[in-house]
């Protein structure tokens, strides 16, 4: 690394920093939601921009997610490329059929000639007893909808280059960052929510997962919050002998799957962890990407940690019971590596 | 309610429209009926998909898109072929996006309109964004939607309406109450008394006015561009009107209306009253008229050959058309797809 690069920001100010340079680069570059001027987004992903560029560039809008969603298409299809603000995942429900009836389909319907492209960011994720509709993930929902792309960071540097990515993608790009890699005063702190990231803009290739530590013994998929869960885990494992490699997916679509299938051809174990649903969601794809890609190659039969059917728990100690952490991936490889 | 043209043909007042005007628009009325016919019987010969008829409303759609400029954005739903029509969308297209050819859903250049809206209400907000970005890039351009009563019900339109009048956007909000959603008359969808009044709540103006007086569509429409694209915000206009065929061909209409109310709404046909302006004042002739229904025919059926011409859709377009450059899984389902039909 450079010595520019080392210069140390977190998950939160590094989005805010890839907005701005994009906001200076490209007048057609906007940003609306609630609460992202005044306030700099609930999660401070908009931190400083209204200083910066002023209510016309960064729209503070009622509470009004079917409108402003739907009023950022239509701003898209005329040459601009907004970044739309979903408060909370959890709330999609009352704004869906502008996301994927018509965000991630007019470019369909028009024979792939009516350009939509936006980002709809949105934050996720749970661990700090918000509760069953502000502690989702839900990515696998946006994920196995067709017509956007998907991306998950779960670091700064790559939430700077994903997000500059996103901005100048002519797709629909939903950008989803976990509340727990922010690094924001109030949550519980995360010594890896802060890292190195360049000054100058750069860009993360979407669809491209990456390999966050190298291993032999086992290969643990995931995304988010919980590649945090997995590196520590695979510290806990070096100290036993065994050896973990930790893909960090990034991108749910496109999904990286040769990534998936190379490291699975090399550990020939696979654990899958997601913070998301259980059941229809990441973790059964990323292992049917592994079986139909690896076959041959799997000693044991794959592995998942995932969240339970059942809605996150308010109650503090139950809402830890369901989410991934790292002693259940340690437990979980161990199964493997028995088997 | 706005009226300027009675059913019978009188003007109240000065006419608005040249007598040559009012002959091109009358043109435009008897082209797009014949279309809506034409579609309607392909539909039942099976060379169409579902079809959603227009009849009656003419005056409504012609009305309201002429005095739009070629630039301004319209973004309306599956019952406004009519209007996207006037605004520069070719009959082979309209025609081949209702055979399910996703490519008619793409709009030459220089045709600032959407493809049509399914989803009920959800456009709306589009014409917002619209707006609002071209309030941006310094352009004159309006953005014009169009919706029937039953979207008025939607949280969509309150969205969208409040969002345009908070932001004072170039928007006009263009309803055609055809008096019902579906088999619900517009008399169960809300207490108000007009859909014209709930722009009060907004803080913008609202007109009802006469749909199927084409001079009563005309002036109001007018007047709401004016507003827009003088940057004085959005209006709602309410354009009484009435769907004279089926929701769509699926649709049986008998079921929830008497054939006694369609026949009295047969009587105020927004075209014959145009007809006998015209005729008063020699602007009209059987023979004329004779010409344009044959001109109309031969038109829309070449539009019917164009389309039905057009190459194979094929299981790759359904991919190809998703993103814009093809992502490394719809690479390989394409490939599954096409080997799975022996390509």
């Amino acid at each position: 690394m450079t010595t520019t690069t080392e210069r140390k920001l977190t998950t939160q100010k590094a989005i805010a920093e890839a907005i701005a340079q994009e906001m200076e680069a490209d007048d057609s570059v906007f940003v609306m939601g609630e609460d992202v001027g005044v306030y700099g987004g609930i999660f401070g992903a908009t931190e400083g921009l209204l200083d910066r560029f002023g209510p016309d560039r960064v729209m503070d809008t009622p509470i009004s997610e079917t409108g402003f969603i739907g009023a950022g298409i239509g701003a898209a299809i005329n040459g601009m490329r907004p970044i739309v603000e979903l408060m909370f995942v959890d709330f999609f429900g009352v704004c869906m059929d502008q996301i994927y009836n018509n965000m991630a389909k007019i470019h369909y319907f028009s024979g792939g000639n009516v350009k939509v492209p936006m980002v709809l960011t949105t934050a996720c994720g749970g661990g700090y007893s918000d509760a069953g509709q502000h502690s989702q993930t839900l990515w696998g929902m946006f994920a196995h909808l067709p017509g956007m792309k998907v991306v998950v960071p779960s670091n700064p540097y790559d939430a700077k280059g994903l997000m500059i990515s996103a901005i100048r993608d002519d797709n629909p790009v939903v950008y989803m960052f976990h509340k727990g890699v922010l690094g924001l005063g109030w949550m519980t702190p995360n010594p890896r929510a802060i890292g190195p990231v360049p000054e100058e803009p750069y860009t993360v290739p979407i669809g491209k997962a990456a390999v966050a530590r190298e291993g032999s013994d086992v290969t643990v998929v995931t995304v988010g919050l919980t590649v945090h869960r997995a590196l520590d885990a695979a510290e806990t494992l070096a100290d036993k002998g065994i050896s973990a490699e930790v893909i960090d997916l990034r991108s749910l679509v496109p999904l990286d799957r040769e990534a998936i299938v190379e490291s699975v051809k090399k550990t020939h174990r696979l654990l899958v962890v997601d913070e998301d649903y259980r059941s229809f969601g990441m973790t059964g794809e990323v292992v049917a990407t592994a079986v139909e890609g690896a076959f041959d190659y799997l000693d044991a039969p794959p592995l998942r940690v995932a969240v339970p059917d059942v809605p996150i728990p308010y109650s503090r100690p139950l809402e830890q019971f369901v989410l991934p952490d790292a002693d259940k991936i340690v437990a979980g490889v161990e199964t493997l590596m028995a088997g | 309610m706005l009226q300027l043209l009675t059913p019978s043909g009188d003007v109240l007042g000065e006419p608005p429209l040249s007598v040559d005007l009012t002959r091109r628009l009358y043109r435009a009325m008897v082209y797009v009926r014949t279309f809506d016919r034409k579609c309607a019987a392909l539909q039942k010969q099976g060379r169409l998909a579902t079809y959603a008829p227009f009849e009656g409303q003419e005056a409504a759609q012609v009305g309201s898109a002429a005095p739009l400029d070629p630039e301004d954005w319209m973004v309306a739903s599956y019952r406004d072929a009519a209007a996207m029509w006037m605004q520069g969308y070719p009959w082979e297209l309209l025609i081949a996006w209702r055979t399910g050819d996703e490519r008619g859903g793409r709009p030459p250049e220089h045709v600032s309109v959407l493809p049509p809206s399914i989803t009920v209400g959800g456009h709306m907000l589009h014409a917002v964004g619209l707006a609002w970005s071209a309030r941006h890039f310094g352009e004159e351009r309006i953005a014009i939607t169009y919706f029937g009563d039953g979207a008025t019900s939607e949280g969509d339109f309150h969205e969208a309406m409040n969002l345009a009048a908070v932001y004072g956007l170039g928007v006009v909000f263009f309803c055609q109450n055809n008096q019902y959603a579906i088999s619900m008359p517009r008399t169960a969808q809300t207490r108000s008394e007009t859909i014209a009044e709930k722009a009060i709540a907004y803080g913008m103006p609202g007109v009802q006015v006469d749909g199927n007086d084409l001079f009563a569509v005309f002036t109001a429409t007018a007047e709401a561009i004016d507003r827009a694209r003088a940057g004085d915000g959005p209006t709602l206009i309410e354009a009484v009107t009435y769907r004279l065929g089926p929701h769509t061909t699926s649709d049986d209409p008998s079921r929830y209306r008497e054939e006694s109310e369609v026949e009295q709404w047969r009587r105020r046909d927004p075209l014959e009253r145009v007809r006998i302006f015209l005729s008063e004042r020699d602007a009209w002739t059987p023979e004329w008229q004779e010409r344009l229904e044959t001109e109309a025919s031969t038109e829309i059926e070449r539009a019917v050959e164009l389309a039905e011409g057009m190459d194979g859709l094929g299981p790759a377009r359904i991919f190809e058309a998703m993103f814009d450059e093809l992502p490394p899984h719809l690479v390989d389902q394409r490939a599954e797809a096409l080997r799975s039909v022996g390509q």
